[in-house]
């Protein structure tokens, strides 16, 4: 395929729908009982092109694998996944080799996902030796090099001459050299240091404008996730509890969930004023994928639970203001809101 | 200050440890003091010495690779001087630590209770069935709940919030004046997060423990510590009360950290990054650590080591910018930026 006919440029790059992924797990002493983890339960989503998509959640609530399946590194239980108006869903391998080459991932460890025995030259190189784009791979290679910040003289240099900021910097390299139209960036900051975070933030924002550069970008820092984000799809145990465009979501969380992950993050003010803020504090833990809640999955920790209501019916995405969706039956009304509040929904189950 | 509920004073530690590729100069001069019912947050990025001087302090710094000087004085009694048995006694007695990682610091193959038992039986003399009954109320008292059918889990079988819950009953099994948490949230979940640094807290009230708080969460730090060392390259670079450290930082690295932070209250228009990357302790830069990345160095950065010394009408810095000079660019310069943006 010649890189003229795939950009469409119109409607979403990336839709999923009703996307299902369960891994079948060996329980008990002579690994007979097999139960299933339900990685991911009917995610449907959008990333429109040259946005950021930003998914937030809690270790287990199935961010890296949305993300692993909607570039088709693992296949789904079940549910379509469209890139670019295709339908990539069912193709083989050899159909999706061209196709690869738009989409890249950063991952987060930046120690673990370089070869430590190849030079950079040869890791930010190889896509072109994979896909044989590129006569002057040299050059090219200096090229990215330069634009991640990096010094080109270094192409012989080894990972381990690096720093973490500098690694990851290798990574995204090699993540452009193929110039994608998509890059999930996999916790990319998570595992660098605090002062060179930033650095690694702000380089990200100024490639995906320079190269019309659409991100899913994954991380548990709700900071990051706001800082980065044009929208925010939040999940809980394989689900999307809340979806829309960043801001809104931040100023007023409609699901429970949402509203308790920013009430819990702690904050460095610099201010002085307390600002009246109340920390909202969920009992217990993430229940097990393998076995997860009836009806919405968060229930048992949910602070507005109803019985008879929440663990018997499961909610949907409703539609709030704009493309703000969430999955609870009894949405926070306003925010912020204290402890107390929260735990007294009004009386009736809002209509939308 | 009272000088009788003073539980720690370090003095002038240093810890260098020789290896292969030459010596690497972990901690450099540094004091702090700890008191009762204080919690003292250290803050600092990796190879900033937070963790080196939580060890030292713990007595579990192999001394045939690491020199140690200074001095670490517990209730008066140089920690440093101790021999290995006499260590032993205060060790996870009077002195206890938990870590990041709490699977790892559980034994996989043991009940919990036993554990916590184990612990209590390492320091006194009580019957195998009343060291049970301890772990169990520990247990309890951390927040399990269930605790006597709990007890009889292996680690495997508790979450990783419940697994830092064991970890922190098991360190306050013989009451310790100090308690040292070395990154003790960060392997846990926002929401889970939140318990713990409450947990934290209300030990630190119930137990009237002093608590060292290690962290490279500036979040974590402002919401929980009294007192505030910011560390860097194995120096102390900024201490005293956190209100005045989150209110009125005076040095360059404090003021780069929060310039660069994303926020969760409000986007920031731009991140303002500490540009380079943190320095190599085998081959330090000379003066003061950070004078490479440091938009305000001066010509005597590279060669003054840089000490700290307490700012009029201010607290603790090492920064050789004047006072008045730090006060207006924090004024003028940070809080504007911070706010603008």
């Amino acid at each position: 395929m010649s890189a003229g006919t795939t950009s469409s440029g119109q409607g979403p790059l990336v839709e999923i729908e009703h996307l299902t992924k369960h891994f079948s797990v060996k329980q008990g002493v002579f690994a007979r009982g097999k139960g299933v983890v339900h990685a991911v339960e009917d995610v449907s989503l959008t990333v429109n092109r040259g946005e950021t998509l930003g998914i937030v959640g809690e270790s287990g609530c199935g961010k890296t694998t949305t993300a692993r399946l909607l570039v088709r590194l693992i296949d789904p239980t079940s549910g379509t996944i469209r890139f670019d108006g295709q339908d990539i869903t069912n193709l083989s391998r050899a159909r999706m080799r061209p196709l690869r080459r738009q989409m890249q991932i950063i991952f987060q460890d930046p120690y673990s996902s370089l070869n430590p025995r190849k030079s950079v030259g040869q890791i930010v190189g190889e896509p072109f030796a994979i896909h044989r784009t590129e006569t002057d791979v040299k050059s090219r290679v200096q090229e990215l090099l330069a634009r991640v910040g990096l010094n080109p003289e270094h192409y012989n240099r080894f990972p381990h001459e690096f720093s973490g900021g500098q690694r990851q910097r290798v990574g995204i390299a090699r993540a452009l050299a193929l110039q994608p139209k998509l890059i999930v960036c996999d916790e990319p900051v998570s595992a660098l240091d605090v002062s060179v975070q930033a650095q690694i933030l702000n380089l990200l924002k100024d490639l995906q404008r320079e190269f019309d550069l659409t991100y899913v970008f994954i991380s548990h820092d709700l900071s990051v996730i706001r800082q980065v984000s044009d929208r925010i799809a939040v999940m809980y145990l394989g689900r999307v509890a809340e979806i829309g465009e960043s801001e809104r979501l931040y100023e007023h969380p409609r699901h429970p969930y949402t509203a308790a992950l920013l009430s819990a993050v702690p904050r460095a003010e610099t201010n002085g004023v307390g600002s009246g803020r109340h920390r909202i504090v969920l009992g217990g833990d993430v229940p097990s994928p393998v076995d997860p809640p009836a009806a919405c999955v968060f229930h048992p920790r949910c602070p507005r639970f109803r019985p008879g209501l929440c663990d018997v019916e499961t909610p949907i995405l409703r539609r709030f203001d704009g493309d703000h969706e969430a999955a609870c039956h009894l949405p926070v009304e306003r925010w912020p809101m204290s402890e107390e509040e929260l735990r007294r929904p009004s009386a009736g189950v809002e209509q939308v | 200050m009272s000088s009788s509920d003073t539980l720690l004073d370090v003095r002038d530690l240093s810890v260098r440890f020789r290896t292969r590729d030459g010596v690497v100069q972990a901690v450099s001069n540094l004091s702090f003091t700890l008191r009762r019912g204080e919690t003292l947050g250290v803050v600092g990025e990796s190879g900033s010495g937070k963790s080196v001087t939580s060890l030292a302090i713990m007595g579990l710094l192999n001394r045939t690779f690491a020199d140690i000087t200074g001095e670490i004085l517990f209730e008066g009694t140089d920690l440093l001087k101790l021999s290995p048995s006499e260590l032993r006694k205060v060790r996870g007695k009077d002195v206890s630590m938990i870590f990041q990682d709490p699977f790892a610091c559980l034994h996989p193959m043991y009940r919990v209770g036993a554990q916590i038992a184990e612990a209590v039986r390492a320091h006194a003399n009580v019957s195998h069935s009343a060291a049970w009954v301890r772990a169990v109320e520990l247990l309890d008292a951390v927040g399990i709940p269930n605790a006597k059918t709990r007890a009889r889990d292996y680690p495997h079988q508790f979450s990783g919030g419940m697994r830092q819950r064991a970890m922190i009953a098991m360190a306050l099994v013989h009451n310790p004046a100090v308690l040292i948490a070395d990154e003790p949230t960060t392997a846990l979940d926002v929401t889970v997060q939140a318990q713990i640094i409450e947990l934290i807290d209300k030990v630190k009230r119930d137990f009237n423990v002093g608590v060292i708080l290690i962290t490279h969460d500036l979040g974590v730090v402002a919401e929980t510590a009294s007192h505030v060392l910011v560390m860097y390259g194995g120096r102390a670079m900024e201490y005293g009360p956190s209100r005045e450290i989150f209110h009125a930082a005076q040095h360059p690295y404090a003021w780069g950290l929060l310039e660069s932070m994303p926020r969760v209250d409000r986007k920031l228009d731009v991140l303002i990054p500490i540009e380079g990357s943190p320095p190599s302790l085998l081959n330090p830069p000379s003066g003061c650590p950070f004078h490479p990345r440091c938009k305000y160095r001066v010509e005597s950065c590279d060669s003054t080591t840089p000490h700290l010394q307490t700012m009029p009408d201010g607290h603790d810095d090492s920064c050789v910018l004047s006072a008045e000079r730090k006060r207006e660019v924090w004024r003028d310069r940070i809080v504007k930026e911070i706010d603008a943006r």
